[in-house]
């Protein structure tokens, strides 16, 4: 009885951790699904979900107007780049936050959260006429370094967390083996912290590669990423849902991808620590 | 093919030395309208007679205008010329944020330019944006319905005509709302429509000193009327609904009338998209008899922002976007319907574009809209569903809010009128107007 129980309360919880997969998965399967729709079954009412001429005009037509290849490689330099450059920066910082902390630490830290609370919108303008005066408006460059700089807080705290989960006698010991402190952050610490550090990556590249105020508000022809890919199919005097969705798919595909492989990686490192 | 390449690049090569000019490359930011993509395919002809490229920054309407507010009032120079409209151009031109287009060769014909729109692009009669095409709103209506109802629709109906119609036309049970109208907070959604309807009611935003007006009876009456309308035989959650939501609507036969952008009509009568193409009619935006109609003025326009480094390559590209032989290109690749409409005067007296069904109708809702004098009762600004001052963006779009949660049920006319007054004043008065 108890044993039926069990089942029953797994296949239960199973069903519930399905439908809530599918709700949160649902915006993105029917913009997948309108992207194959005509523009007039795209606003049909009621709508259809699956019972319609599937076409491939869409894709057509946005892959004639655009030039995606530019925008996708964009997209991977400024997500790419701002990520690792994070990580590079971080890993010290939350090296010494976790093993040699002050009486400040914590207030460091929550003062660099604090910096996430500012809408984005009230420091355009000191940005934007600094990118003037340093001449990197509409660059790659800009683009990796704002993006860096607003997703630092994040990946400081998270691998300040994984970072407080590694027992600071293994490091002590290497250093009366003779370790340097970089070598004790290269060989000792970052092979310990992988899981955590591949999170962090990944979750980062996620935020950079969504980011939408800044790679809107900072490019123009050259460096624009995917976001003003998207935006570029957004029209308040026309309804275009079924090319937009085709945009949106185009642009969402590749990070879903990457999601999806690394799914395990994603997952692990979210829990890593959670349970001692 | 490589024929044809090799024709395009010895023009090119031969037009740039004999202009001794260098070949640029230009950047355009733009929105993303029918018309707007259509250029965007066209460029190559651009290129063939120039030798000048040309790069597209395409972008969602509010999102364009935030990005080049910010380009142009911090001189970044990311872009040669804007897609604008007339409501920023006066105020641009006049703080010299824009290049004015006074040098333009004598091929191009400004004078073909319809006054009405030159005169809402110019700042102290000087032209500082080129209208790439133009609208104004008239009412779009189903002339089944109409005729079902016992009604025939006048050339110039009153809004006591639109009402009675409109209940007549309305049958719940199969869906069909008598009448659409944009609800949706926004000074350029709801708030353009109110505005210019309230226009024909005799009301006006500010009197000659700045000071608001929507404690006047005819503000009342506007609101009023609206919403008693829309309850009656409006869809569903009106008071959400733009201009998008309403062309759905129409298209899938729900509306009896929507009265919006002449835009529209090419939307509405084109059979791939409209289940109901060949059941439309076209009239005048109503009145109420005082002299003024409801329909607004727009025109999107191309201008070269000061801080350009290739102003003459961009005043190419404007004088080929705007003449009369783009227009003779696209009609030639896409139809007369899909011409740029509403700019040069000449298209209207072309006989192939007076067959195109919503012509005349355009150019006549175009020519009863007078920016300069768009209330009965004197006001102190320029622009229709606008009044051309830096702050009345702001301003309106909170007060299309506050007239949205009427529309909604959520505070009454009254309040809503009284909140616009108070949030007017306020803002005036911190602005220095008053």
């Amino acid at each position: 009885m108890a044993r039926s129980t069990t089942t029953q309360r797994k296949a239960l919880n199973t069903a519930f951790a399905w439908g809530i997969g599918l709700l949160i998965f649902f915006p993105i399967l029917w913009t997948i699904l309108t992207s194959f729709k005509t523009e007039a079954t795209a606003i049909a009412d009621p709508p259809v979900f699956v019972g319609f001429e599937w076409t491939l005009e869409n894709y057509t037509a946005v892959l004639e107007r655009s030039n995606y290849a530019r925008f996708l490689w964009n997209s991977i330099i400024i997500a790419g780049g701002s990520t690792i450059l994070g990580i590079i920066i971080a890993v010290p910082a939350a090296w010494s936050m976790a093993f040699v902390p002050s009486k400040r630490t914590k207030d460091i830290l929550m003062w660099m959260l604090s910096t996430k609370m500012l809408p984005a919108v009230g420091v355009l303008y000191p940005i934007y006429l600094l990118f003037i005066k340093l001449g990197i408006l509409d660059t790659r460059v800009g683009l990796t370094i704002v993006l860096m700089l607003i997703n630092l807080p994040i990946i400081v705290w998270m691998l300040y967390t994984y970072f407080k989960e590694i027992p600071g006698e293994i490091l002590e010991a290497a250093r009366m083996d003779g370790a340097s402190l970089r070598e004790e952050v290269i060989y000792i610490l970052t092979p310990m912290a992988i899981p955590g550090i591949a999170s962090t990556l990944l979750l980062n590249v996620i935020l950079a590669w969504n980011e939408a105020f800044w790679t809107l508000n900072l490019t123009a022809a050259k460096a624009a990423p995917l976001t003003a890919f998207i935006a570029s199919y957004s029209s308040p005097e026309g309804l275009f849902y079924a090319k937009l969705s085709a945009a949106s798919t185009m642009a969402i595909a590749p990070i879903l991808v990457l999601g999806w492989f690394s799914q395990k990686q994603l997952v692990s490192g979210l829990t890593f620590g959670a349970v001692k | 093919m490589f024929v044809k390449n090799a024709l395009r690049a010895a023009t090119a090569i031969s037009l740039i030395a004999a202009g001794g000019a260098s070949a640029e490359t230009i950047t355009i930011a733009t929105v993303n309208n029918g018309d707007m993509i259509r250029m965007q395919g066209l460029t190559d002809d651009f290129t063939a007679k120039t030798g000048h490229e040309v790069e597209w920054v395409t972008l969602e309407e509010n999102v364009l205008r935030q990005r080049v507010t910010t380009d142009i009032t911090t001189k970044g120079g990311q872009f040669d010329i804007m897609t604008i409209g007339m409501y920023e151009t006066p105020i641009w031109g006049a703080n010299g944020w824009l290049v004015a287009l006074d040098n333009l060769s004598e091929e191009y014909d400004a004078a073909d330019i319809l006054p009405a729109m030159a005169g809402g692009l110019s700042h102290e009669g000087t032209l500082y944006a080129a209208p790439f095409y133009g609208e104004s709103s008239m009412i779009m209506y189903r002339t089944d319905l109409m005729e079902k109802a016992g009604l025939d629709m006048p050339k110039a109906p009153t809004w006591d005509f639109i009402r009675e119609a409109a209940a007549a036309m309305t049958d719940r049970d199969n869906e069909i709302n008598g009448i659409c109208l944009r609800g949706k907070a926004g000074w350029g959604e709801g708030g353009a429509f109110i505005t210019a309807m309230s226009n024909s009611f005799g009301a006006r935003w500010f009197d000659m000193d700045w000071n608001a007006q929507f404690d006047s009876e005819a503000w009342a009456n506007t609101l009023n009327f609206y919403k008693g309308m829309m309850d009656e035989s409006g869809p569903a959650g009106y008071a959400t609904n733009g201009f998008n939501e309403n062309l759905s609507l129409f298209q899938q036969g729900k509306c009896g009338m929507w009265i919006d952008a002449t835009v529209a009509a090419s939307f509405v009568t084109n059979p791939e998209d409209s289940t109901v193409a060949d059941q439309v009619g076209f009239a005048l935006a109503p009145d109420t008899g005082l002299g003024k109609r409801s329909n607004w003025l727009w025109a999107w326009a191309l201008a070269i922002p000061a801080g350009s480094q290739k102003q003459d390559a961009a005043t190419q590209f404007i004088e080929w976007a705007t003449s009369k032989e783009y227009i003779e290109l696209v009609a030639a690749k896409e139809g007369w319907a899909n011409v740029p409409p509403g700019a040069r005067i000449s298209l209207y007296e072309n006989p192939n574009y007076q067959a195109v069904p919503f012509a005349q109708m355009t150019l006549d809702s175009i020519l009863s809209a007078d920016p300069n004098d768009s209330t009965v009762e004197e006001s102190p600004y320029v622009g229709v569903q606008f009044a051309a001052i830096p702050e009345f963006a702001g301003i309106a779009t909170e007060v299309s809010q506050e007239f949205s949660a009427a529309y909604a049920g959520q505070q009454t006319v009254e309040e809503a009128l009284a909140k616009a007054q108070a949030l007017t004043n306020d803002a005036m008065e911190a602005a220095g107007y008053r």
